[in-house]
């Protein structure tokens, strides 16, 4: 079934997606296509600042999310990123340039500098967000080729998918992942920590407190019986996957536990294969899960 | 003829004095066309100052008066009862407020006498114009109806009745009682709730003078004090009251059992049901959603077996109009949706419950036969009370509930008598303050409940040590000590607090009173006039009003109950002349007053095909004066001439 | 770094007091830390409090009573991993994550921090290589900071940082931008438009 192109978005990758976190990317793309989800990459993107470019400067903060929302409304696109703590710093942006008067006018005439205008009308959306709402339950189930057949998937949300300013979902149980999920095939375990911290930004500066709060998730996780995790945010996945040997190491543990960004569940059941979905880039062998539950190559 | 004009400039102490230079004020105010006379006094309010207003008319011969001082809202009655005694008509006088809108919000005195100039001369000129007016006096009708039968409706439907006057008690549930009924044990005393709520149910059901509607609801009301009309649909409970004996036979032989609301869905009750043994009226109604006959067709065991043919499936809902004179609203409150608090679990993890729920399971004839239990039977050993749940919270409601504090240490009390158990509170402030309220915290103090002074963050069953496995832990900082502690318990109470009823916009709009910004009905002084709405002849009471505990409430219904037995027993009541007035000629028939007036009080003559104001419900806010495209409406005491009279002097 | 045992730690402290509060105050919605009503809800729901110092509520309560030394000196802020807990759920609508924010870059800016703490090196490292290429190809480039800061912090992320050179996720070379010169332009006007300061208590040329 040939879907109609919906109205497209301005892609806003975010720096991790360009290393650490290429699979991501990829998944995103190749699902979004075949959801026809039109997403072009936002010109000449700068980075958003993370936490820590607001830990030293405010105003110019600010200013690297108005660039970036300036330089969508010429495209006269909304925003689609893949990352909630892009999503949370342009999402301020926008929030703090329209309530309060002294901000906009400081980081507004600045952007002049630049030939750039910020006018307040481009939204910032998650694409899971986009894929539930805007597409939704028929389109998504109407891909499906290869349902995950029950694979035992532990929903994991992390902080600022909707904490402080997404709407969309609950701030504290969200269910947005859980529904998709569902329509994959997959089998959302019970999972009360999904909206806990990770700890992403301690894991460099304060490991030994970052180790304690994943090594806490992935005990959750695992005790309510998830084969593996399934993520929205790539600084959350990297946390649990990348650190999962140095939770073992830290707390004698022994978790094997395969991550996956949402977008590669959701292309592993419209059919695409392993190394189109980057998952042969995975750092926990999602192996034996995937032979378990789906044939994949 | 000129008129003679007295212009008083009160000092007011020194709330005006301060601030406006008097003297200077008098001086120019003498110099204004037709002012015969220019004083200033300390206090124009006091007899003395009044006099001075009374000789002047009496002497001086003064056709009109003018006292520049406070709000009219404080003494305008005052003055105009003063000028009445002294024979001239009270609207031939105009107040000049020159404290709240001048001394009071100048600092420069400069500024603020030439502003006292301004609105004494633009009041001396208006004067002038203003007409000489009559009161009218309207008859009270004696009865009186009041809304909801809880503790507060009963105490002000038993205090009226008493007095020998007629109350119509409506009660939307098929039972008086309210929330009361529900409840255990109250607070400082720990008297049984039903046994000092029942009889007084049982007096209303027996008083001569109290008609009880139950299981009815009011769609609407109109009139103006003193003369209501209350429009009443009485559900059908299928059950035919003067043939019922409340015998419950019906109730016990109905097959159909559903969740119990009146039990918080925790038991469980018939499709033909009384909500509680001592239900008063004690009839039986049918819930048609559930009941075999009305679903299906079948079954009818309940006529089978009742014994005086009192079940009439065809019963019809009724609707009647009721002619009150005053009304009483006791419409009660709703308890705060727990799980719209998703950190403390409630509706996720067993064992969170409401304190309401917690109140029935107490309850000797609740679903539980007034044992505490968890959802598996056991008692728990360590029961936690969250306060604040849904309360000063920005998040949901901000203001205090006020009770939340009090009824949770009663559970507090409850539980350690009943289980053993060890008992945490969880809060942030603690409130007791009513009487006896101190004494029994140290009481639950005594007892060894544990405060812990830290708002409880979330509720978590997820453990993180030994200890916490298969238990609820509770995460809150004990800031007291600065430490953030986890603690586990088999059992939550979520200390909810109170809101407005769901309906309360509805019931609202239907009497035409306003609603506080916290959704409670709005009361006409929150410390003088605490049961008086902005609506003369409308009064609120109880919970509706603000959460409140039930010593409050009780004292609240009474004082409604007095208020309306003044106006009942003063036979009549006045009512303002300030109203608008159609000019027959001028009206086009566009009808665009009808739509505008909040108070209904314009109706359309089809045979002159002219607008009508009835002046008896008018209370003067002038929307359709300035409406009027036609210039047709014009309102007593503020015309075009008047208005623009001050606007010419101010301007000068 | 300069240290507050240069100073009488107590005047400097009342002298800056003022100065922190008018900056907080500053914030978007920075004002409503006055209506805190210590429940200590922040404090339970953050999940990095069991390491801190002080808990976020004692923080608040010894900022508003200028007890800028336990502030500061503490690990408190520079743990805050930035969940907003805290803010989602304080019953007073403090947005409290964003005030942790304002009490780092006051830290930064006035030279008050743990001498150990290496989040604000890592911070500065960070928006360094913003305002050189515009984007910020994350953990390897951050870890060749680290290696001038802490060498035996990053060599224990060596052998992490191989498997990720194999499985092809570490990029080694950073992508500047193309309008990154326009871009500190936009900065350079900011910083020349704020006279007066966007804060209260801010004085002119202040880092913004």
């Amino acid at each position: 079934m040939k879907l109609q192109p919906r109205a497209g978005f301005s892609y806003y990758p975010g720096c991790s997606l360009e290393g650490m976190n290429r699979a991501y990317d990829k998944s995103a793309r190749l699902v979004s296509k075949e959801l026809g989800i039109d997403l072009a990459e936002l010109d000449d993107w700068n980075c958003c600042g993370a936490s820590a470019y607001m830990s030293i400067r405010e105003l110019r903060a600010h200013l690297l999310s108005a660039r970036n929302l300036a330089l969508a409304e010429r495209e006269k696109k909304d925003l689609a990123v893949v990352c909630p703590a892009c999503f949370t710093n342009l999402t301020k942006t926008n929030q703090y340039m329209g309530e309060d008067p002294k901000l906009r006018r400081i980081v507004g005439s600045a952007l002049k500098a630049a030939n750039l205008q910020y006018l307040g009308t481009v939204r910032v959306r998650h694409l899971l967000d986009v894929i539930v709402n805007d597409i939704g339950q028929s389109d998504v189930k109407a891909k499906v080729t290869r349902p995950l057949s029950g694979l035992k998937v532990a929903p994991y949300y992390g902080c600022q998918f909707t904490r402080p300013l997404g709407e969309y979902d609950d701030k504290e149980f969200p269910m947005m992942l859980d529904t998709l999920l569902t329509w994959l095939g997959a089998e959302p375990v019970s999972f009360p920590l999904k909206a806990k911290c990770c700890g992403g930004i301690l894991m460099t500066t304060n490991q030994s407190v970052a180790l304690t709060l994943v090594r806490s998730l992935l005990d959750c996780a695992t005790q309510n019986g998830a084969e593996c995790i399934a993520t929205i945010c790539p600084l959350c996945h990297m946390s649990l996957e990348a650190y999962q040997g140095d939770v073992n190491k830290e707390f004698s543990t022994n978790f094997k536990v395969p991550m996956f960004y949402f977008t590669q569940l959701i292309g592993l059941a419209f059919g695409f294969g392993r190394k189109e979905l980057g998952i042969d880039q995975e750092l926990v062998s999602s192996k034996t899960v995937l032979e378990k539950r789906l044939v994949v190559t | 003829m000129a008129e003679k004009i007295g212009v008083y400039v009160c000092h007011c102490g020194t709330n005006i004095a301060q601030t406006v230079d008097c003297k200077s004020v008098v001086d120019y105010a003498s110099g204004l066309p037709n002012v015969a006379v220019a004083r200033e006094y300390q206090y124009m309010c006091s007899d003395p100052g009044q006099e001075l207003i009374k000789n002047d008319i009496r002497e001086v011969g003064l056709t009109r008066v003018v006292v520049a001082s406070c709000s009219p809202l404080m003494h305008e009655p005052t003055f105009r009862r003063a000028v009445e005694e002294a024979g001239l008509n009270q609207f031939l006088f105009q107040m000049a407020n020159i404290r709240e809108q001048c001394s009071w919000i100048s600092e420069n005195r400069e500024m603020a006498t030439e502003r006292a100039k301004a609105i004494v001369g633009a009041a001396v000129k208006r004067v002038i114009f203003q007409e000489p007016l009559e009161v009218k006096k309207v008859p009270v009708n004696p009865d009186v109806l009041v809304v909801g039968g809880g503790i507060t409706g009963i105490e002000a439907a038993l205090q009226i009745a008493d007095s020998g006057k007629k109350v119509y008690l409506v009660e939307r549930e098929p039972t008086i009682g309210g929330y009361m009924a529900r409840f255990d044990k109250t607070f400082p005393t720990l008297d049984c709730a039903a046994c000092i709520l029942t009889p007084k149910m049982v007096s209303v059901g027996q008083h001569p003078n109290i008609e009880l509607l139950s299981y009815s609801d009011v769609t609407g009301f109109s009139g103006y004090v003193g003369n209501f009309t209350a429009q009443i649909r009485k559900r059908s409970k299928y059950v035919e009251e003067e043939k019922c004996n409340g015998c419950g036979l019906c109730t016990e032989k109905c097959p159909v059992s559903v969740p119990s609301e009146f039990e918080c869905g925790l038991g469980k009750r018939k499709a033909i049901y009384r909500p509680f043994p001592q239900a008063v009226p004690n009839i039986p109604v049918i819930d048609r959603d559930h009941c075999l006959y009305f679903t299906k067709g079948v079954c009818k065991v309940c006529v089978k077996f009742c014994p005086r043919g009192a079940i009439d499936f065809d019963q019809k809902e009724t609707y009647l109009d009721l002619q009150v004179g005053t009304a009483i609203l006791a419409t009660g409150f709703d308890l705060f949706d727990a799980s719209k608090v998703k950190q403390y679990g409630y509706g996720r993890l067993p064992n969170v419950i409401t304190s309401l729920e917690f109140e029935r399971m107490s309850h000797a004839s609740g679903p539980t036969a007034g044992k505490i239990l968890l959802k598996n039977g056991q008692m728990p050993t360590s029961v936690a009370i969250l306060h604040c749940i849904g309360s000063r919270d920005q998040n949901n409601n901000e203001y205090c509930s006020r009770v939340c504090c009090m009824y949770s240490m009663k559970i507090a009390h409850l539980v350690h008598e009943k289980t053993g158990a060890r008992v945490y509170e969880f809060y942030i402030d603690l409130r007791a303050f009513g009487k006896g309220y101190e004494e029994f915290y140290k009481r639950v103090l005594q007892e060894e409940t544990i405060f812990i002074r830290g708002k409880a963050a979330e509720v978590t069953d997820v453990p993180q040590t030994p200890a916490e496995k298969g238990k609820l832990v509770v995460v809150a900082e004990d800031t007291l000590l600065g430490i953030v502690r986890r603690i586990p318990v088999d059992m939550v109470v979520l200390s909810v607090g109170f809101e407005p009823r769901k309906d309360v916009a509805d019931v609202a709009r239907i009497f035409s009173i306003t609603r506080s910004q916290d959704g409670f009905f709005l009361e006409k002084h929150p410390k003088l006039a605490p049961v008086s709405t902005a609506s003369d002849g409308i009064f609120v009471a109880g919970a509706c009003q603000g959460p409140k505990d039930i010593p409050d409430s009780v004292a609240q219904g009474a004082a409604a109950a007095a208020n309306a037995l003044s106006l009942i027993d003063r036979k009549e009541v006045t009512l303002e002349p300030t109203v608008a007035v159609i000019d027959e000629e001028s009206c086009s028939g566009c009808k665009i007053c009808l739509g505008l007036c909040p108070y209904n009080a314009i109706t359309f003559d089809e045979t002159k095909k002219v607008s009508v104001v009835n002046d008896a419900l008018c209370k003067g806010c002038g929307v359709c004066v300035a409406a009027c495209p036609s210039g047709a409406i014009e309102q007593r005491n503020f015309t075009d001439d008047q208005l623009l009279a001050e606007v010419e002097a101010v301007c000068a | 770094m300069v240290s507050l045992s240069e100073e009488p730690a107590e005047r400097r402290a009342h002298e800056l007091g003022d100065v922190f509060l008018d900056a907080v105050y500053g914030i978007p919605g920075g004002d409503k830390i006055k209506q805190c009503i210590q429940c200590g809800t922040c404090s339970a729901s953050c999940p990095t409090s069991y390491a801190m110092d002080y808990t976020p509520r004692e923080i608040i309560a010894a900022f508003r009573a200028g007890l800028l030394e336990r502030v500061l000196r503490s690990n408190t802020v520079w743990l805050c991993s930035s969940c907003y807990y805290c803010t989602v759920r304080c019953p007073s609508g403090i947005k409290l994550t964003d005030i942790m924010y304002e009490l780092k870059r006051l830290g930064v800016e006035f030279g008050l921090v743990q001498e150990e703490a290496v989040a604000p090196t890592l911070s500065k490292a960070f928006v360094d290589l913003v305002d050189k290429y515009g984007r910020v190809p994350e953990t390897s480039l951050v870890m060749r900071v680290l290696l001038k800061t802490k060498p035996l912090a990053a060599l224990k992320m060596v052998p992490q940082g191989l498997k990720l050179l194999a499985r092809g996720r570490l990029p080694l070379l950073p992508h500047r931008i193309a309008g990154i010169s326009e871009m500190n332009k936009c900065a350079g006007a900011m910083t020349d438009a704020l006279v007066s300061g966007l804060h209260a208590g801010r004085s002119a040329g202040k880092e913004t």
